[in-house]
């Protein structure tokens, strides 16, 4: 049994100069089998591993990682939590998520500084201001938070905005979802391993998958870098290389994989107490607890697995920036990096079976993923589990390409993808 | 980031192209006989490949022509630019 983090665990260990805590998660050797391996130690796939030992019982499992944990977009992206969107289906799935992140730091006794500061979406065009409406309204008839701003509402809730009428792309009003806001990225995936750690997973770290081996139909096992391992359900969580792992079953997605990019500046003083999305002009911002501004940029136009990005893209952002916020116009950024995003044609993720018996796959998760993680964690560890999917990720399936009935959230969501 | 060198104009920023995905995607010659199957996998299924891929790219803000590029999707480093109609190179 763990120690349990507490104010009291924190005063105990400064007495010794926090020099005794202990280790939050083992570094185990692979063993020969296990009931199911996950594959991909991201936020995503620990939570999978997480939820399948906590109500789903199974205890001899793994998680393989070829890198470190968290080390992927979980420790890339711009923490931005909301359930804001359009369709019915990403609705009830968004929101899922929405609701554990509310008792997660609780559960999991780790602090995921998980913050309801609330996420503004700015309309910039006629166009932007009927399609925000209709969102809001969606929203609230699915029981999700979601009020509509005038143009002066948006400059009281975020004072810096210039809301001029004169710029290139003039702000004509906002939604706003309340509930929504942001966490703490590493904290969630170390959480989470501690949590599966603490009931028997085993997070493997630097042990990259090789090769799905198959009888027939049938999934056998996979060969690592760490050796082969025995495995009768593979839940493969590896956002931008889902289409390599995919290969390596004979199997093809509807994938592409692009770099997104993120920045942050030197960090300041308390300037934005919110998140600000421009869906038109692609630009988002928010403050982190440190000071930085944590921006967001957009995808690239090609394939790529580099976790680089062009240029151009980040400039766009910026002019964008500081169109909107003329206050940031001298600030200097710090650090620039891109993760590989994984989209789906219709800008929704996959959490299904496959045409392989024990072979499962959540991905597809695009720009938007890491809102989701507790949620996707709960759902694909359901549809491991039972071999049947949730109710709530039943629409995600990956024969929906194939049936037509798309869950198409490309600029219907609060952000274009 | 990287350079093209475009068949028409020659080298130029990536920031002038836009790319067009998946290069060798055949349109069907009896779409009326295709299953769901078959059009899933032409229309949304991708081999989205980390290593060289062959891609088709737009000089959108130049001669405005498609062409065809093979490149290593894991460096972002070209291997070999053709014209739309030929055949994949052997790399």
């Amino acid at each position: 049994m763990k120690n349990k983090y507490s104010i009291f665990s924190l005063i105990k260990n400064a007495f010794s100069n926090h020099e005794n805590w202990q280790r939050a998660w083992r570094d185990p050797e692979p063993k020969k089998e296990y009931d199911a391996v996950i594959v991909g130690g991201g936020g995503h796939g620990l939570a999978t591993a997480y939820y399948l030992a906590k109500k789903h019982n199974l205890r001899n499992i793994a998680v393989v990682e070829k890198g470190w944990i968290g080390g992927g977009n979980t420790g890339r992206n711009t923490t931005i939590i909301r359930s804001n969107y359009l369709w019915d289906a990403s609705a009830g799935l968004y929101d899922h998520a929405l609701k554990i992140w509310e008792g997660l730091s609780q559960e999991l006794n780790y602090n995921v500084m998980f913050s309801q500061r609330g996420v503004m979406n700015l309309a910039h065009n006629l166009q932007d201001v009927r399609d925000l409406k209709r969102r809001t309204h969606a929203n609230r008839l699915n029981g999700i938070d979601a009020v509509w701003l005038e143009t002066d509402e948006v400059k009281k809730f975020c004072p810096i905005i210039n809301t001029s009428q004169d710029i290139r792309y003039p702000v004509l009003g906002g939604t706003l979802q309340k509930r929504a806001g942001t966490a703490r990225h590493d904290a969630v995936a170390w959480g989470y391993a501690r949590g599966a750690d603490e009931m028997g997973v085993d997070i493997i770290q630097n042990c990259e998958v090789k090769g799905i081996k198959r009888s027939g139909d049938t999934v056998e096992g996979l060969e690592t870098t760490k050796g082969f391992i025995k495995t009768k359900k593979i839940g493969v969580v590896a956002a931008g290389h889902s289409s390599v792992i995919a290969n390596m079953a004979g199997l093809k997605l509807p994938l592409e994989s692009k770099p997104l990019q993120a920045l942050v500046s030197e960090p300041v003083k308390p300037i934005i107490d919110t998140v600000v999305m421009s869906n038109a002009v692609h630009a988002y911002v928010s403050q982190s607890d440190k000071g930085e501004l944590v921006i967001g940029a957009g995808t690239d136009s090609y394939v790529s697995y580099t976790q680089k990005g062009s240029f151009n893209i980040v400039e766009e952002t910026l002019k964008a920036i500081l169109e909107l916020y003329p206050i940031f116009s001298r600030m200097k950024m710090l650090r620039q990096w891109g993760g590989i995003v994984d989209i789906c044609p219709d800008a929704s993720p996959i959490i299904s079976k496959t045409s392989i018996k024990g072979l499962y796959f959540n991905c597809g998760w695009g720009t938007g993923g890491f809102k989701a993680t507790p949620g996707s964690g709960d759902l694909f560890a359901h549809t491991i589990a039972n071999d049947e999917p949730h109710k709530l990720n039943a629409a995600f399936n990956i024969n929906r390409f194939v049936s037509g009935d798309l869950v198409d959230e490309h600029g219907a969501a609060a952000v274009a993808h | 980031m990287f350079l093209i060198n475009c068949p028409y104009c020659g080298e130029r920023d990536q920031s002038e192209f836009v790319s067009g995905g998946e290069a060798h995607i055949a349109r069907p010659k009896q779409p009326t006989e295709l299953n769901d199957d078959q059009w899933a996998e032409y229309l949304f299924m991708r081999k989205n490949i980390k290593g060289i891929q062959f891609e088709r790219w737009n000089h959108v803000h130049g001669c405005r022509k498609w062409f065809n590029v093979a490149r290593d999707t894991s460096n972002d480093k070209i291997e070999k630019i053709y014209k739309m109609g030929e055949q994949p190179p052997k790399l």
